[in-house]
């Protein structure tokens, strides 16, 4: 019997939704958080509102690695139509806590597996008096089973109760009950596990903050100055604009209680992005929030915003596509659409959060960037990062005040003599001026469009002057590569191997790096940041023989990306390719790098 | 000999001349009936001291958008995607609802691909002066039915249409509409001041203009040629529009049935030649419904409703402009991120 882990061990909860099971769930992760130890949580759900299986993983990780695990070491099955292959899943030798109240059916049985019951079900009927709680509280019984297996103090889940249900006196009780009637369970059945022990670490979560990305973009808009907001409801973004709504009020109420913002609910997607080219035309900053559909239905407004140069951040949360796809399920697959969204010639600045603590940064820079490049900013979010509830260092203040880019005044246009050029590149940036309705000046006005238009905004189908504008975005775009975030660099072990990871890849990619570092595989590791691709990305495939790119889609969109813009070390890269909806392992990063050699 | 001196071209209260209110040339087919509403555009602006930096024009696509160019030079326009004006107008009066934005449309962009936002930015009762220029076909795709062709109308190559048209008023009004009216390119006594009065209306005017296309559906067999406009037109009513910085006379003017005062000043006098009272929205509604695939065309003012909130009200919007808040407005302090960073750790 191999000895139990300490501070590292992956728990599988497999329930079903609408069940109540992710408040339990959360519970449950907040409480190991509590005890100091690195900590990570990922739903698993359906699209569907109750009734189908749903599972939460929790991957406890005392040195840190916060990705899904390559094993599932303990699995709790209260969701007796996917026992079986939750069963199956678990590695040799680890848990299955299952509920009592019935004998475990024999087909559940291996005989390499340990497995403890609880009886969950019983427990309710006995203590809870209202049947229709009983389902929902039947969730906490499996939670006060594990925090005794594990050795969770049950203060700490006190805490925790407290903490989350602290004006509702009565949901603590009766929460805490079931946890208490599962724990004291366990520990009157004395039953023990070997799989793994938690350890608590003094002040090992100090300082972190938990939240969902979509949350963490919701506030990373309003100070970014955001004030419309257009949006349509989508998996999985919804939650994004929805926590924006229950916070905005908090800061951006006048004097008399009315509105600094304005947050519309579309009609479609189609709505969407019309209204942010509107808004963003007339100078407010302005965004919304999608997912691959509705960023498929956005791409003509797209095209608008990017040959009129209007300013609008689009945040897309990335689900599994294509069409409809897996709306409840994480994939990077809309790069291709975000980088070069819209007919004709397009190229469009895309800024690449990876924690909460960057969804943040990088919605608040989108704003900046938007206004100085006028032009369409993607902030690239993925269901992954977005609805999981995941931790990271604190916010951070923004480092400089709003940009609004060359946006003159009445003031302005009259020291240019009267006379304002809307499409001129006047000092080589390829960036021109911009004026926008109100301005009191008679010479500020112009007459924007998506036709092909002269540096005076006029219609124009002139074949050199049209070539012109096309280079002159082309140019901006190329300004844009020394402005947008640069990549980070890890390790510089000098080795020939490299790996490049962006957005959720990253920390299964850190964790594939420091496996083969163990290995005596040394491979640095680039983790993007934005696109444009910046001078640092070709110098990295320059240093490398071999460069892995790994992402989440079937057809190495990213790899794509950095082939076209950096030919020369085209061969030198291979994509490591994971797109089965769930997020990345280790382990399958290391596998495939091992595979290509 | 005496030479005539040439009067002085008339200005208005900004001291603007007419021509002030004008744009680049038109590039439409000679004789289009659009150069004709837009002359009514340019004529209702000047008369009503409109301050060109106040509007805003907007506009799809089709030979109807292009005339957004050709009006007011001096005010802001932006020429969008084909449908999606009334959503872009929508944006543009949550950024800034203090512009008057003029939205000029088509019956293909409002009435096919627009349809839908359309629907939406009236019921959301976006404050716009929304002009469909209507003539029953696409002209700049060259002579493609539209949704607003009538039911057995002929195309100019011979094509019937076999479906039932839709009726713009008559659609407005049941979105929400709060002044929906319809007139004809030709007629400048009614179109002007029902222009004027609908840039003054604090809501969604939809102005249904029947505007022949003389290249692609002025022939025998069109229910929308110009000799079948002028056919079958029923005039409901005559109606002025008196602005605000006019004096208010005491005694109505002669024949007035019903005067209407505007939530932003200024008013509407109107007097009936059919019996129809244009506030009452179920006879609106029947009305449209009477004439349905009757042949006939009424024009005037269909539907008015001066009490209903516009958007900018009933998102509660600030009186500044989103558009021109500052940092100090938009940005929270460094003390709210430490509470917001304090109230996410566990």
């Amino acid at each position: 019997m191999s000895q139990p882990l300490v501070n590292d061990v992956s728990i599988s909860i497999a329930t079903e939704n609408g069940s109540g099971s992710a408040s339990a769930n959360n519970i449950l992760y907040k409480a190991i958080f509590k005890m100091g130890i690195p900590c990570s949580s990922k739903n698993v759900f359906p699209s569907n509102i109750q009734g189908l299986p749903t599972w939460y993983l929790i991957r406890v990780s005392g040195q840190g690695y916060l990705a899904r695990k390559d094993v599932i070491d303990a699995a709790v099955i209260f969701n007796d139509v996917t026992a079986q292959d939750d069963v199956a899943a678990v590695r040799p030798g680890g848990l299955v806590l299952y509920d009592s109240s019935t004998p475990l059916a024999p087909a559940l049985v291996r005989p390499d597996l340990k497995y403890i019951g609880a009886p969950a079900w019983n427990l309710v009927k006995e203590h809870i008096k209202q049947p229709q709680l009983r389902a929902k509280q039947r969730n906490l019984i499996y939670v006060g089973a594990l925090g005794k297996l594990f050795g969770i103090p049950l203060d700490v889940l006190r805490e925790v109760l407290k903490d989350t249900f602290g004006k509702k006196p009565a949901v603590i009780e009766s929460n805490l009950l079931c946890i208490k009637l599962g724990y004291e369970h366990i520990e009157s059945a004395g039953e023990r596990q070997e799989v793994a022990r938690l350890e608590p670490v003094p002040d090992g979560n100090q300082g972190k903050i938990m939240t969902e990305g979509n949350t963490a973009c919701a506030l990373g808009a309003i100070f970014g100055g955001c004030t419309v907001v257009a949006w349509y409801p989508i998996t999985p973004s919804s939650s994004l604009v929805e926590e924006m709504i229950a916070r905005v009020d908090r800061y951006r109420l006048d004097e008399k209680g009315r509105r600094r913002y304005a947050i519309l609910q579309a009609e479609d997607e189609l709505a969407s992005a019309s209204m942010v080219i509107g808004a963003g035309f007339s100078g407010a900053r302005t965004m919304t929030a999608t997912a691959g559909p509705g960023l498929s239905l956005m791409q003509e407004g797209i095209g608008l915003a990017y040959f009129a140069e209007v300013p609008g951040v689009f945040i897309v949360v990335q689900r599994g596509g294509p069409s409809t796809g897996l709306p409840t399920r994480t994939q990077q697959s809309d790069i291709t659409l975000m980088h070069q969204g819209s007919h004709g010639d397009t190229k469009h600045l895309v800024l690449i959060p990876h924690d909460n603590a960057t969804a943040f940064e990088m919605t608040w820079r989108a704003f900046d960037l938007a206004d100085r490049f006028q032009t369409p900013v993607f902030v690239m979010m993925d269901l992954d990062l977005g609805m999981n509830i995941s931790t990271s260092n604190p916010l951070q203040m923004p480092d400089q005040p709003m940009d609004r880019g060359k946006l003159l005044s009445a003031g302005q246009v009259e020291a240019l003599g009267g006379k304002f050029r809307r499409y001129l590149d006047v000092d080589g940036d390829g960036i021109p001026q911009r004026t926008i309705p109100g301005n009191a000046h008679p010479g500020a006005a112009y007459f924007a469009r998506g036709s092909g238009h002269d540096a005076d905004a006029r219609y124009s189908e002139s074949n050199v002057v049209y070539k012109e504008t096309l280079d002159r975005l082309r140019r901006k775009y190329e300004t844009a590569r020394s402005v947008v975030p640069k990549p980070v660099e890890f390790n510089g072990t000098g080795g020939k191997a490299g790996l490049v990871s962006f957005g959720t890849t990253y920390e299964p990619a850190r964790e594939a790096v420091a496996r083969l570092a163990a290995a005596g595989q040394p491979v640095d590791h680039l983790l993007l940041r934005a696109l444009p691709l910046t001078p640092e990305v070709e110098r990295f495939l320059a240093a490398h023989e071999r460069i892995y790119l790994a992402e989440q889609n079937r057809d190495g969109q990213m790899t794509q990306i950095v082939r076209d813009d950096f030919p020369k070390y085209a061969d030198r890269i291979r994509p490591v390719l994971v797109y089965d909806g769930l997020p990345p392992t280790a382990g399958e990063i290391v596998r495939q790098i091992r595979a290509a050699g | 000999m005496s030479e005539t001196t040439p009067a002085a071209p008339q200005t208005n209260r900004l001291n603007l001349t007419r021509k002030q209110y004008e744009g680049a040339p038109s590039t439409l087919c000679r004789g289009c009936g659009h150069d004709a509403i837009t002359a009514s555009i340019i004529q209702a602006c000047h008369e009503s001291s409109l301050d060109p930096r106040q509007v805003i024009k907007l506009s799809g696509i089709g030979c109807s958008a292009k005339t957004a160019n050709y009006f007011m030079n001096q005010s802001f326009g932006f020429n969008g995607t084909h449908g999606r004006m009334a959503a872009m107008a929508t944006g543009v009066g949550l950024a800034n609802h203090t512009l008057i934005p003029i939205g000029v449309s088509g019956d293909g962009d409002t009435g096919s691909i627009g349809l839908g936002n359309f629907a939406h930015m009236v019921r959301r009762c976006l404050r716009v002066c929304y002009i469909v220029e209507n003539n029953g076909v696409y002209g700049l795709t060259k002579g493609q039915f539209s949704a607003t062709a009538d039911l057995g109308t002929r195309l100019k190559k011979g094509l019937i249409n076999p479906f039932e048209a839709i009726d713009l008023p008559a659609f407005s009004i049941l979105m929400g509409a709060t002044f929906v009216a319809r007139s004809f390119s030709g007629d400048r006594k009614q179109l002007a001041p029902l222009i004027e009065a609908a840039l003054n209306h604090k809501g969604t005017a939809v102005l249904d203009v029947l505007s022949p296309c003389v290249t692609f559906n002025d022939h025998e067999g069109s229910t929308k040629s110009l000799k079948a406009i002028r056919e079958n037109r029923e005039a409901l009513n005559e109606l002025d529009f008196i602005p605000s910085f006019e004096p208010v006379q005491i005694d109505q003017p002669e024949g007035t049935d019903l005067r209407v005062s505007m939530h932003e000043g200024g008013w509407i006098t109107l007097h009936k030649l059919k019996d129809h009272d244009p506030s009452d929205r179920l006879a609106a509604l029947a009305l449209m419904e009477k004439h349905r695939n009757q042949g006939k065309f009424v024009t005037g003012l269909i539907y008015i409703d001066e009490k209903m909130p516009d958007l900018a009200e009933i998102e509660q919007l600030t009186d500044t402009p989103l558009a021109y808040l500052t940092e100090k407005e938009l940005r929270p302090s460094r003390e709210a991120l430490d509470e917001i960073n304090a109230s996410l750790m566990v």
